[in-house]
């Protein structure tokens, strides 16, 4: 097997824009990575970067109008996601690339049974009967570990608690043994108790059924926990494109050192977190130059100017800073932001309304 | 669900009663003294008293209530003044005539109503969604004794399709049902469709969709069953407005229901007979109600039983 | 250490009693109540003045129901509450109204109790109205003072609420809670809605203004991370009642009850450190309607005896600053 044969998903300079009457808002501007078979690639985030999008844009169902996919590339095995029809697209979903969904409590009809609603799936894609889809449907929910599977099968969503309905959304995605799996904030709405018994059971799938996963996250520690790679999102652009170790040992982009810092560790004190400076800027209204420059602690006068590239180093990592280029050598301007001003929002622009 | 079913036919004991005080109460208040008008202007003082004792109606209010009351829950109406028959017969056989309006109308309401606002909602802001949404909006404005007036006017005298009163074969029911379930159709079709695309938005149809699912099986198997909730209260009410439009529907197409009964009786003082068409009208709608109230509570087991 | 005998000598600013709520629960043929959600079912805490007490717990175990109660915005079913000497229990309403200058709280949503149709200043300018502690002329002075306190510009005392971002709009939370100088602040949830970016700023401006001002804090929140970085002592709660409570090392680094174990062991940490031992529950959490008799945690606990479900096992110390209800460990 070639390398080109490993990479189950390719993603090249993705670009999705929502257009509305007086504005462009660049949600998702410049996104790449990609992702091998079986392995699992985190994308980390705050809300806002466009880390959703990103998950929507892979299975073509940004709603449109007003979003659009505006340029870019989704190689799945080789062929472009853009090139193909609603038509072609349909038979994708659901069935060679999956997703679930952040709210377990409303991501379920509530008007049929769990197992209707698994064997829905595998009568579009497998050509199955009645009876063969609800005892394949029953099997999954079996595979997910649900206790009392035949019973459960003929529940309504509200019957069950949000873990139960999380892992009924995950025997729907993987009924038809898809090649990729996306996780949309999986279990971000869900207990720790519960997320661990989730994360594990993804965990475990994984390795039986050999499914590569996207993981979408803003929580730091689920990327530790579950990921090979990771791409780090700022403001509908990635960061940093990493595998999972050099994340947390050596992270490369401001950006992603602040993330890390601004976390309360479980295993140690501090007076005082290392907080990012000001908050997230508007996607409609995006500072010139690097996106993080106004909130960055290193940003000199050549941040501010204009946008670094998405640049390789070492390995496959990619990091998209002035700091690790060549120019930034040649930089002599001063720190532009005052480290003083971590605990304040001064000096930082006001969300227009409706923006936040 | 038993227990809810039982709740809500327990409920209906109140209203009910309350129904037959507001009844009795209207039907003390109108001015005009059925003893006289049963006796006839010629009739002597004593004869007048005779008959008002023998209706019970020199006895306190209170006890004409009571009497009533545990009349009714005979099955005793009263007697009609004019025809002497007894009330509940007169209404039995008018009975089925409006009954078979009402359900071709409610029909009407529930086909018209939901086709249009599913095809709306489909392609919001398109030439038919605008174009649906404007008959819609005529269909609430116009009086419907003026648009039976209209349908007569164009298709059973202009181009002679339909006959223009009457009751008997089907094609006399199209013009009345067409005539009393457009306002209906309207509402629902209005209500259909901000319904429909309050769902479109849930994450449940995400889920659909991100399953492969058709558009078309989205729409109907997905949107449909749970947009559907909240039209059916809708067309519960509807079913009142429609029992009230009855009596103008049936004059206008001379139809001998329930609504023409009451027309007829009021214009005779016919009280019990008023009393008693009144009375049976409001049961039907509270027993509606309740149906409603309870198919309701079927599709949407989440609404919790409290 | 010193700082702990002090403590001891030293009187608790707010007592909690055996405090219960219970929600009632109408069915039957009549409407009646025919069971109780018993969210808090007999929880009892000391916290001194200064310190920070967490509570934490998964949702449905009535950390947030507590702090609700000890501020009567649901009226408690039973139980005492005493603060500053006083049985806030059986204040009349007004009198109650009188404490909430000294007994303040910000929630997860600031922006829902934000009237979005007032500027900011007059936000503050009424919360320094309603219990009179700042003469009128000095008012637009002082809305200035807390807006600078909490990390904002003075001007922006003009705008709207929805000109702020979600951390700016905790800021005015904040500022609100504070302009009556309250002793003690309780904070449901107060960082959850946060991206961690802004978190971690909400986090430092709160131990910056509990130096500051002396501030007491009960800390409400499901996220342990943030709850090791704020506290001084810990209340695990678990289906409304209180598996263990200790000083933060002690609950962190030497957990008692298996419950508390098993939640830190379910956090997945923002590091590349040794995998410690995972310890996953199994089941959900059983409902606050008909909870488990006994220890209510016997139904996932991985430790539990026959005798487990029937006694409901006491809380008793194990060490200086450390309770635990469980009698197997």
């Amino acid at each position: 097997m070639n390398k080109q044969d490993q990479d189950v998903l390719v993603v090249k300079n993705l670009k999705t824009h929502f257009f509305t009457e007086d504005k462009v808002t660049k949600a998702v501007d410049g996104v790449d990575f990609k992702v091998k078979r079986g392995e699992t690639l985190g994308i980390v985030g705050e809300s806002g970067c466009g880390k959703s999008m990103t998950s929507l844009s892979i299975m073509r169902l940004v709603p449109s109008p007003p979003g659009k996919i505006v340029d870019g590339e989704i190689l799945f095995k080789g062929e472009n996601l853009l090139d193909k029809s609603e038509e072609e697209m349909r038979k994708v979903r659901g069935n060679e690339i999956s997703m679930i969904f952040q709210e377990p409590m409303t991501s379920l009809n509530p008007v049929y049974t769990v197992g209707e609603q698994i064997a829905e799936a595998i009568r579009i894609h497998q050509n199955a009967g009645k009876k063969e889809a609800w005892n394949k449907a029953v099997d999954m929910l079996k595979l997910v570990g649900m206790p009392s599977p035949e019973k459960r099968a003929k529940q309504e969503p509200h019957e069950l608690s949000g873990g139960m309905r999380q892992r009924v959304m995950i025997a729907i995605a993987l009924a038809c043994n898809p090649e990729l799996l996306i996780a949309d904030e999986p279990t971000t709405a869900l207990d720790v108790t519960i997320q661990a018994q989730i994360l594990d059971l993804l965990k475990k799938l994984q390795n039986e059924l050999g499914t590569a996963i996207v993981m979408i996250t803003h929580d730091l520690g689920v990327v530790a926990e579950t990921c090979d790679k990771v791409a780090v999102m700022y403001a509908g652009k990635v960061v940093e494109y990493t595998d999972v170790d050099s994340l947390f040992e050596n992270p490369k982009h401001p950006y992603t050192e602040g993330l890390l810092n601004s976390i309360p560790k479980l295993d140690e004190d501090v007076e005082e977190l290392q907080a990012i400076r000001g908050s997230v800027p508007s996607p409609s209204d995006l500072p010139k130059g690097c996106l993080f420059a106004p909130r960055c602690p290193y940003a000199r006068e050549l941040c501010h100017q204009s946008l670094p590239d998405l640049t390789e180093m070492d390995g496959e990592i990619k990091v998209r800073c002035w700091m690790h280029t060549e120019e930034w050598k040649r930089e002599d301007t001063p720190i532009t932001n005052d480290k003083d001003q971590t605990d304040s929002d001064k000096g930082v622009t006001l969300y227009a309304a409706g923006n936040s | 669900m038993f227990v809810f079913i039982a709740r809500r036919i327990f409920q209906m004991i109140p209203v009910l009663l309350g129904v037959t005080l507001v009844v009795f109460l209207i039907m003390q208040m109108v001015p005009g003294d059925p003893a006289v008008l049963l006796a006839g202007e010629s009739a002597s003082d004593e004869q007048v008293q005779q008959i008002r004792s023998q209706l019970g109606l020199d006895e306190p209010v209170v006890t004409q209530y009571f009497t009533y009351v545990k009349n009714v829950a005979q099955g005793d109406l009263g007697t009609s003044i004019r025809t002497n028959r007894p009330v509940i017969d007169e209404i039995l056989t008018r009975l089925p005539i409006t009954i078979e309006l009402a359900f071709w109308s409610i029909l009407v309401t529930i086909v018209l109503g939901l086709l249009a606002g599913i095809i709306s909602a489909t392609k919001q802001y398109s030439f038919s969604d605008i174009s649906l949404m404007v008959v819609a909006l005529l269909g609430v404005s116009l009086p419907n004794f003026w648009l039976g007036l209209m349908l007569i006017l164009y298709f059973s005298v202009k181009i002679q399709i339909f006959p223009v009163s009457g009751w008997g074969t089907f094609m006399h029911v199209i013009l009345p049902a067409l005539t009393l379930g457009t306002g209906g159709a309207a509402i629902v079709a209005r209500m259909t469709r901000s319904s429909m695309l309050e769902v479109i938005r849930q994450d449940y149809i995400r889920t659909a969709k991100a399953k492969g699912v058709k558009e078309r099986i989205i729409v109907y198997k997905h949107a449909l069953k749970n947009a559907l909730i909240p039209v059916i209260t809708v067309v519960g009410l509807q079913f009142g407005a429609l029992l009230g439009g009855t009596v103008l529907t049936e004059t206008v197409f001379a139809i001998n229901g329930i609504g023409r009964l009451i027309i007829d009786a009021i214009r005779m003082r016919d009280m019990p007979v008023v009393q008693g068409t009144i009375l049976v009208v409001s049961i039907i709608f509270v027993l509606v109600n309740m149906i409603v109230d309870i198919s309701y509570r079927f599709l949407n087991k989440r609404i919790d039983l409290n | 250490m010193q700082l702990e005998t002090v403590k001891k000598v030293k009187k608790p600013l707010l007592q909690v009693n055996d405090l219960k709520q219970y929600f009632p629960i109408k069915g039957g043929l009549f409407g009646r109540t025919v069971n109780h959600v018993k969210a808090v079912d007999g929880v009892s805490f000391d916290i001194y003045e200064g310190e920070t007490v967490s509570i934490v717990g998964e949702s449905g175990c009535g950390k947030s129901t507590t702090g609700r109660a000890i501020l009567r915005l649901e009226e408690p079913t039973d139980g005492k509450v005493t603060f500053q000497d006083k049985d806030l229990l059986g204040l009349s309403k007004r009198k109650m109204r009188n404490m909430r200058k000294d007994l303040q709280v910000i929630f997860q949503d600031p922006y829902a109790s934000l009237n979005p149709r007032q500027t900011v200043g007059r936000i503050l300018e009424e919360a320094l109205e309603i219990l009179n502690v700042v003469p009128k002329k000095e008012r637009p002075q002082r809305v200035k003072e807390l807006l600078e306190q909490v990390g904002l510009q003075a001007e922006f005392a003009d705008r709207f609420p929805h000109e702020f971002s979600g951390g700016q709009r905790q800021r005015i939370g904040i500022a609100r809670a504070l302009a009556v100088e309250p002793k003690l602040i309780i904070c449901d949830e107060a960082v959850s809605a946060l991206d961690v970016s802004v978190q971690a700023q909400i986090l430092n401006l709160l131990k910056k203004l509990q130096r500051q001002y002396n501030l007491t804090y009960l800390f409400i929140s499901h996220d342990l991370g943030v709850v090791r970085h704020i506290s001084d002592r810990v209340i695990v709660m678990y289906l409304g009642r209180v598996v263990e409570i200790a000083d933060k090392k002690s609950l962190f680094e030497n957990p008692q009850h298996p419950y508390t174990k098993a939640l830190l062991s379910a956090i997945p940490e923002a590091s590349r450190k040794r995998k410690k031992e995972r310890m996953i529950l199994k089941g959900d959490v059983p409902s606050p309607i008909d909870p488990p008799t006994g220890c209510r945690f016997h139904t996932r606990c991985p430790l539990a005896t026959e005798q487990c479900k029937v006694k409901t096992p006491e809380v008793r110390q194990v060490g200086p600053e450390h309770f635990v209800a469980c009698d197997v460990i």
